[in-house]
């Protein structure tokens, strides 16, 4: 989904507030979020692919004002409460107020048929596909060309694997894109290296 | 009684949210507290960057290790005891030159090798630094007090996949003949994400 989440190349953003030997938690909520999560995880209630596309599902404007770990406790919430873990009344009863959850998710897909095997220097397109549910490929590579540095082994399927649809594993591409390719004229001269799966790419003969 | 369905309630604040999971999983049997105390551990004692830093240092001293963690992150990150969470199926190691700057991000979350390098920094995690990184990294880096030369060509890695990257710095010129120890201890996290050189 060409969510919030997709922050990539987005204009308007100021200074990275940036500090020395900074934190990953601030306060001791944090800790138990992400412990309580990965709790899920390891019990098998979700999967991590699950998990990222509850995030994406957050309404923009929710997504926008939560911090970090606001977000993976919408998504813990949003997922115990699909999975049948508990209900939503259950949680609002018990924090004594409302417990805002993700948007309903849209339907997954399996891996595209026609895959193809790429090798270093194959030069390779990001196909234009819009993905209603689930999908690792930032939006700034749609449509974009670059080269194929190597390959990844096999991983569950995103696009698949947050939504319960059955695919195979696959591997993804390390492909390298100019930025003067990704945002002509609107860039600093860098190259940007991209893991992107096998079915988001089509050979460039 | 009135229907109050269509009544804004007043949204509960985090922590009363984050205790009313744990709660609920308590009750069902989950053992809540007992994990996080153990994630407590593994977050404090052991996805520290300290981790790395050897791996760096490693690398710097023993010239076939070096080889073997260009090759293969993982395999040769597991000679030094040091593991990856399952999912994390490949380490890419990223090694930087006197002509070449290697930077990672995400764009999309949050993703890192976190324990190899450690987890990851608050602001690695903010909006500004995933929009920004891929579309101005020369500008970024410079903000964030790395100006690089005009020469130096930057390749900026996105997190986009459960493939993990950690940046192998540059070893400084002045310490020849310093010992592993030694040398790990110049290695910080923000140098193997590569927003600085050592």
């Amino acid at each position: 989904m060409d969510g919030m989440h997709d922050l990539g190349g987005k204009q308007g953003f100021g200074r990275v507030r940036y500090s020395l030997k900074a934190q990953t938690f601030h306060e001791p909520w944090e800790k138990r979020v992400n412990a309580l999560y990965s709790l899920a995880v390891k019990l098998g209630i979700f999967n991590m692919d699950e998990y990222r596309h509850a995030i994406e599902r957050m309404e923009p404007r929710h997504y926008l004002s939560a911090s970090y770990y606001e977000r993976s406790l919408t998504s813990l919430a949003t997922l115990c409460v699909e999975k049948g873990i508990l209900t939503q009344e259950e949680l609002e009863r018990r924090a004594h107020g409302a417990f805002p959850l993700s948007t309903p998710s849209a339907p997954g897909r399996p891996n595209v048929a026609t895959r193809e095997h790429f090798k270093p220097g194959d030069k390779v397109r990001v196909k234009t596909d819009y993905v209603p549910g689930h999908v690792r490929m930032p939006g700034y590579i749609r449509g974009k060309t670059g080269v194929v540095v190597s390959e990844s082994p096999a991983y569950p399927f995103p696009d698949a694997h947050a939504h319960g649809v059955k695919a195979a594993d696959e591997p993804t591409y390390d492909v390298r894109f100019s930025t003067e390719e990704l945002w002509p004229n609107s860039a600093d001269p860098a190259f940007v290296h991209v893991g992107v799966f096998q079915s988001y790419l089509e050979r460039v003969i | 009684m009135p229907d109050q369905s269509h009544v804004h309630q007043t949204t509960a604040s985090v922590e009363q949210r984050v205790d009313a999971i744990q709660a609920a999983f308590d009750e069902r049997g989950m053992k809540p507290g007992e994990f996080i105390e153990e994630f407590r551990h593994l977050a404090e004692e052991q996805w520290v960057p300290e981790n790395g830093a050897r791996v760096v240092a490693k690398a710097w001293t023993d010239p076939a290790f070096r080889l073997r963690l260009l090759a293969n992150g993982r395999d040769a990150v597991t000679e030094l005891g040091l593991t990856m969470p399952v999912h994390h199926r490949h380490l890419v190691v990223l090694e930087n030159t006197p002509t070449v700057h290697n930077v990672i991000c995400c764009t999309l979350c949050s993703c890192t090798a976190f324990s190899i390098i450690g987890l990851p920094p608050d602001w690695y995690k903010d909006l500004e630094y995933r929009s920004r990184a891929v579309r101005q990294s020369r500008t970024v880096l410079k903000e964030m007090g790395l100006d690089l030369p005009a020469e130096m060509e930057i390749r900026v890695w996105d997190t986009t996949a459960d493939t993990r990257y950690m940046v192998l710095p540059v070893r400084p010129a002045e310490t020849t003949g310093w010992s592993e120890e030694k040398l790990a201890k110049l290695v910080t996290k923000d140098s193997m994400i590569g927003v600085s050189r050592l």
